[in-house]
């Protein structure tokens, strides 16, 4: 049995028949969701018990379970860590998919909601619609947030689309996008520091990037549209399939390939500017993500890749959110800082690599 | 319009294709029946690719129709059409992780639900047409990794699984070794013959297109200069003619460019008759000596090349033994080469005067032995 799960990772054999190639496949998928999956669990408990207050397991699992506890503990744990971590475990999810579906989108392994400058453009809007509402004595709340997010979202993305139109070059593109995002951060700190309210700290520590500060009614709306917006990708699952072959096959099976595009740039946009809205800009996990899950599941096929995508995301945004929160304690760091950390040297490799190959 | 175009099994009716709106080649009649394969031949930037996007609706069609099996293709819905045709492209596609099984498996496309899961009648497919283009063994290989070769015969076993009725294929032979231009030719030709499959696709190599094609559309310069079977189409003269090459570059017969010929006044006279000349002409050729040969039939296998490579050829009318008059032409004609050279070896009935050209070249002093290492002009100045 052992022999067998090792058999799993290994390089398939060239001798070997078909049916057994495939069991292979399905063996290293199975155990790949199981690890993945046990690996979230393990940083959901630790995520629970880390902090400047510290509780033991067996106390968590009573206040997690509702069996009382100390009061003050319990409200830590339900009011304070379980809606940031179900941010992170969610928000990350949704980077991860919708860096995929940028990918497939461009046919370009480096692209994703950050790189591309979408994340800036939502953060700007975000920045501006909450000192327009501020200034008028409103709190921005979740819908408000969401909607610019995904208005700012749409502007940048118009631009890389043009631009895209414009140079077949990739390499192009992402310097293109890289400009974009330099040129929102700009207007976006011109904007914060010369924006004239005491919530501007806040709005300061957003536009870094971070989970904190999330509330249950938050985590209630942005469950409602990453959930929807990654089943929809999912469901897409098979178009997405053969667009992989690139446009014209996939128009020669049949894809209406001008909806489907409107489609991923729909969705992508969603889950990026949701990310956006709620925890700020957040760096390369779209990126880094697909290509960790893509490699350890040994495939590209969407209909494994897209649930991978959200699991894998989810637990290296929880791994990050655990860094940012705990290493320098009490000082948090923007999780951007922490994700860049891990995040952009598998960029760098995805380069070399295909530098090589290409 | 005519009612003979219905019976085809694939056909345009005035096609004009072209790119954003801007016409390129009007009122194109394509006409094909399954079990046939169209040629889409013509130089570079002719249009060749624009006509077979436009069919497989890659192109808008700026205007005209085109019927499959009797419908309007544009009436026809994606799945429907993806479940007929099949395209085989040039372009190169990278995908990441796919072994070439996967990307053959995408031909089942039309064929699965909405999750694009295979089931076992697919998987069985999919073997099948691996086994038909003789890739079984390349199935668990990574796509990206496999030769050029092996690329396009995976391509093309995505194409069989998706079961069409008809293939379009954009110069599929064009990155192979003439090894491999063969055997993706011949299992095309098997595809056709067994399954019963149109196609319709573009080749740069003329002398398979020759051989391959039932039927054969010429495009040059923004129109179809002319269609018909391969016998039709292959003239020399037509070929250098679509082509713009001076005449003679194309040789009918044997389906094969040849480099112009030298034509200055003759140096040397070659001797030949039953294939035995040809080498010695395209060297001749290659080292720039101009050259007169006989005496040789009209229906020698020599003659075809002798007529574009010889600055002069004296010939003598099919299955006739060589005549006085040719014997005295080509003698004259020797007596002013400074070298001849005889490759022929046998003698017979038809061409005795052959040899008492060669006994009159021995006692000139003038004949050169044939030795394939050496080149001829160091023979010459040896020789003078």
């Amino acid at each position: 049995m052992a022999q067998q799960l090792l058999q799993a990772f290994q390089t398939p054999q060239p001798g070997q028949s078909p049916a057994d190639g495939r069991r292979r496949q399905t063996l290293r998928c199975g155990l790949s969701f199981v690890l993945l999956s046990a690996l979230l669990a393990v940083l959901f408990v630790w995520n629970v018990n880390s902090g400047s207050v510290n509780l033991t397991v067996h106390e968590i699992f009573r206040i997690l379970t509702r069996r009382g506890g100390d009061e003050t503990a319990v409200n830590i744990i339900w009011q304070i860590r379980l809606p940031r971590i179900l941010a992170a475990v969610i928000l990350g999810g949704a980077l991860s998919v919708s860096g995929f579906l940028l990918q497939t989108f461009f046919h370009n392994p480096i692209a994703g909601p950050f790189v591309l400058g979408i994340s800036s453009g939502a953060k700007l809007v975000v920045a501006l619609s909450m000192i327009f509402l501020l200034g008028r004595g409103i709190t921005a709340g979740s819908a408000v947030m969401v909607l610019s997010a995904f208005f700012g979202s749409m502007i940048s993305m118009g631009f890389v689309l043009a631009v895209s139109r414009k140079v077949r070059q990739m390499s192009m593109l992402v310097i293109c996008g890289v400009m974009i995002s330099y040129i929102c951060s700009a207007v976006t700190d011109f904007v914060v520091t010369f924006a004239d309210d005491s919530n501007i700290v806040n709005l300061h520590n957003w536009s870094l990037g971070s989970f904190s500060g999330t509330t249950w009614s938050n985590v209630g709306v942005m469950t409602v549209i990453v959930f929807s917006a990654v089943l929809l990708t999912f469901l897409l699952s098979k178009p997405i399939g053969a667009y992989q072959l690139g446009e014209d096959y996939a128009r020669n099976l049949g894809v209406n390939v001008r909806v489907f595009r409107v489609c991923l740039i729909l969705l992508s946009s969603v889950l990026s500017a949701c990310v956006t809205a709620f925890a700020g800009p957040v760096s390369f996990v779209g990126i880094a993500v697909p290509h960790l899950v893509k490699n350890l599941w040994k495939t590209s096929k969407p209909i494994v890749v897209v649930p991978a995508c959200f699991l894998g995301g989810a637990v290296f945004c929880l791994f990050c959110d655990l860094i940012a929160r705990t290493v320098f304690a009490p000082t948090e760091l923007s999780i951007s800082s922490v994700t860049a950390v891990f995040g952009a040297p598998v960029v760098i490799f995805i380069m070399i690599r295909r530098k090589k190959t290409a | 319009m005519n009612s003979m175009a219905k019976e085809f099994f694939f056909y345009t009716e005035e096609m004009t294709v072209g790119y954003d709106g801007k016409p390129l080649i009007r009122d194109i009649r394509i006409e094909l029946d399954r079990g046939e394969i169209l040629t889409l031949i013509g130089p570079n930037g002719a249009g060749k690719s624009t006509i077979l996007k436009s069919v497989t609706r890659q192109l808008k069609l700026i205007g005209g129709c085109v019927y499959l099996d009797g419908r309007q293709m544009q009436q026809m819905t994606g799945r429907e059409i993806a479940r007929r045709q099949a395209v085989v492209l040039t372009e190169r596609i990278r995908p990441e992780l796919m072994t070439c099984e996967d990307v053959v498996a995408t031909g089942r496309y039309p064929y699965t639900g909405s999750l694009g899961i295979l089931g076992r009648e697919d998987r069985v497919k999919v073997r099948a047409a691996l086994q038909t283009v003789h890739a079984a063994d390349l199935a668990e290989r990574d796509f990206n990794a496999v030769s050029d070769g092996q690329r396009q015969r995976i391509l093309l076993a995505r194409a069989i699984c998706q079961e069409p009725e008809l293939i379009v294929l954009d110069e599929p032979t064009s990155f192979l070794d003439v090894k491999h231009k063969l055997e993706f030719l011949q299992i095309l030709k098997q595809m056709v013959r067994e399954r019963h499959v149109a196609v319709i696709m573009s080749l740069h190599e003329l002398d398979l297109a020759q051989k391959i094609s039932d039927r054969l559309f010429c495009v040059k310069g923004g129109h179809i200069d002319r269609h018909g079977t391969p016998e039709e189409i292959f003239t020399s003269d037509y070929i250098c003619g679509l082509y713009d090459l001076p005449v003679g570059a194309w040789n009918a017969a044997f389906g094969c460019v040849e480099l112009p010929a030298v034509r200055r006044r003759p140096e040397v006279f070659v001797i030949a008759g039953n294939g035995s000349g040809i080498p010695v002409y395209r060297r001749l050729q290659r080292e720039g000596i101009p050259f007169v040969t006989g005496v040789l039939q009209e229906n020698d296998v020599d003659y075809p090349a002798a007529r574009d490579l010889a600055a002069e050829v004296v010939a003598e009318r099919a299955f006739e033994p060589i005549g006085e008059e040719a014997y005295a032409l080509a003698l004259s004609k020797m007596r002013q080469c400074r070298r001849v050279l005889c490759p022929l070896q046998t003698f017979g009935a038809m061409n005795r005067r052959n040899e008492e050209l060669l006994r009159e070249a021995g006692r000139a002093g003038i004949l050169v032995k044939v030795s394939p290492g050496r080149k001829y002009m160091h023979e010459q100045a040896g020789g003078g």
